[in-house]
């Protein structure tokens, strides 16, 4: 059964720290969003409460890696990655402390809650801040694998994931019955193909794999590549991928502006330019609505994947 | 030591950075004068750091909120033998590593600052750090008085108090200038005391000259009454450089060959610090 990524991350924050006791994991009036009240009540020595003050949060994250602890920040994505953007700048990635900042709830997960709720320019922030690794996991087995893969690595890292429960995509159970090991920096190529590339990351990873299906039923031959992590930029597949196919398609929950798309765009331009649609938000506020109609409404859809794939390769010829 | 021996290093730290000052053509000169002697009082006399082992787990922390003022901390650092004198000429200038603003890439520097209001919140998490991890070292911060005015100060300083955190010692450089004038003019800080004792600090006021007071006080801090330390350190702009004492422009000012040799002359002339 599916739990949204939040959850899959607070379950295995608390099992990864029940046997490692410097990992703790700081919040501002956030363990009900983030699912991390168990985390709470198990582990309360680890668990610190900084009250609704995300600069003072990651600011103090900074510290207590200073202090050999392995801090992990968590709450709203929107929060993080733009009212506490400059510590994560300057006391985490700048000082290279070994912290963990969790954007959850990203995207536009909180629908109705309009754009102050909304993190669609956290990509083309945090992916400019020198030394920060960024990473949007696909589903909940990814974020299970990326958050234990998290408390090993050494350095700064920013996630963004999502509120409601996506589809498993990945695992056993999971639709694509794949179980790639996470590795930080290293794409995941979910299909080959030889006319269309598509590539996406987060939860439109799992729309972007049903695209792959329906192109392949109508006779076109698809790649799709999860590029979870957007810093370091995988781009020896991104490259090798495109090379591979005629056009490419990119799928994101963020603004048009400066995210993955923008990312693929710029580096395919530099060395092997090719057609390319990007499919992400428009730089607007959001129209109205839950997350699915969000999506539905600007596209981030497989139908639509799958239609622009399409249009592309008919402007091709 | 004695006292004469403080006010000695003091004297020299000033010397070695209004060379470097000059040498570089930039630098902020009246806000590096007004916390030397600080700087001096917490290296030299209450710090426990080993300049031969900057990571060694145990040490004390120490974070220059106020960042800009980084000449003195370089020369403390220096002096110390975290890095070779030598390398302070490179101050600023191409591929240095002694640039403008602390950054740890130079041993003995916890974090990187420059962005004020952000050395508070590292450092509770400094002083939350030891107790969480049973250590014993302590963690003091040096903060501006205009950098009173960034929000992020006061999410600080409700949390140092929140943690209970009496590990911790925070310093105010209060010279009453900043950029652009008198603190009081540009954002009303008075009463700072208060404000603290408010927020649930015990608040100590000094002369931030006063290098063997600086010492004696915060040797006398009590560890276990739960309350994070604060010293509102009254201090000179520019200290010691008589032209530039209590001038705003000095904040970020040049000396010119003949200012430098005044300025040197002046405080070969009044070792300043008690």
């Amino acid at each position: 059964m599916s739990i949204p990524c939040r959850q899959a991350f607070s379950q295995e924050v608390l099992a990864q720290a029940k046997n490692d006791k410097n990992v703790v994991v700081l919040c501002t009036d956030s363990r009900g969003s983030v699912m991390l009240g168990d985390f709470a009540a198990e582990l309360p020595e680890q668990f610190i409460e900084v009250g609704i003050a995300e600069q003072n949060c990651v600011g103090m994250a900074a510290g207590l890696a200073n202090a050999g602890l392995k801090p992990f920040v968590a709450g709203p994505a929107c929060f993080y990655s733009m009212r506490s953007a400059e510590q994560v700048k300057v006391d985490v990635a700048y000082s290279n402390s070994n912290v963990k900042v969790i954007g959850i709830s990203g995207g536009v997960s909180y629908g109705a809650l309009g754009t102050s709720h909304h993190s669609l320019q956290d990509i083309a922030t945090m992916t400019a801040v020198p030394g920060l690794t960024v990473i949007l996991p696909a589903d909940a087995w990814q974020t299970k694998q990326m958050t234990a893969a998290l408390t090993v690595h050494e350095g700064p890292v920013y996630v963004r994931m999502g509120r409601g429960a996506v589809p498993d995509l990945y695992g056993p159970e999971g639709e694509s019955k794949l179980a790639p090991d996470f590795k930080i920096g290293e794409a995941i190529e979910l299909m080959q193909g030889s006319d269309v590339a598509i590539f996406a990351c987060g939860e439109t990873v799992w729309h972007a794999w049903h695209a792959g299906k329906k192109l392949a039923a109508a006779g076109i031959s698809a790649s799709v590549v999860d590029l979870h992590t957007l810093m370091p930029l995988d781009e020896e597949t991104i490259l090798r991928v495109a090379a591979g196919c005629k056009a490419v398609v990119t799928v994101e929950e963020h603004s048009v502006n400066g995210g993955m798309g923008s990312l693929v765009a710029s580096l395919l331009s530099e060395h092997n330019p090719k057609m390319i649609k990007k499919i992400a938000l428009p730089n607007e506020n959001i129209v109205t609505g839950s997350s699915p109609e969000v999506f539905r409404h600007y596209g981030i859809t497989a139908d639509n994947i799958a239609e622009q794939a399409e249009l592309l390769l008919k402007k091709l010829g | 030591m004695s006292t004469t021996n403080y006010r000695r290093i003091a004297t020299e730290r000033r010397k070695e950075l209004l060379n470097m000052i000059y040498e570089a053509k930039t630098g902020h000169t009246g806000g590096a004068l007004s916390s030397t002697d600080i700087l001096v009082a917490l290296h030299y006399g209450i710090m426990n750091i080993k300049p031969s082992e900057p990571k060694w787990a145990d040490r004390d922390r120490f974070v220059l909120s106020k960042g800009h003022s980084v000449e003195g901390y370089l020369c403390i650092l220096a002096d110390l033998g975290f890095f070779p004198k030598a390398e302070l000429m490179t101050f600023s200038k191409y591929g240095s590593r002694l640039i403008g603003h602390p950054t740890n890439k130079v041993p003995g520097i916890e974090i990187c600052s420059g962005a004020l209001g952000h050395g508070l919140p590292a450092a509770v998490g400094m002083a939350l750090g030891a107790k969480k991890s049973g250590r014993a070292y302590k963690t003091y911060v040096l903060m501006g008085d205009g950098e009173l005015a960034e929000g992020s100060v006061w999410e600080g300083a409700m949390a140092a108090a929140n943690y209970e955190l009496d590990n911790l010692t925070a310093i105010i450089d209060r010279n009453g200038l900043q950029i652009s004038g008198s603190t009081e003019d540009v954002m009303k800080l008075e009463q700072l005391k208060a404000k603290w004792e408010a927020f649930g600090w015990q608040v100590f006021e000094a002369d931030g000259h006063d290098i063997e007071g600086l010492i004696s006080l915060m040797k006398s801090f009590p560890q276990t009454n739960g309350k994070p330390h604060m010293i509102i350190a009254n201090t000179t702009k520019g200290k010691g450089v008589s032209f530039m004492e209590n001038v705003a422009k000095w904040h970020h000012g040049v000396p010119s060959d003949e200012q430098l040799a005044q300025a040197l002359a002046d405080l070969d002339k009044t070792e300043v610090g008690k």
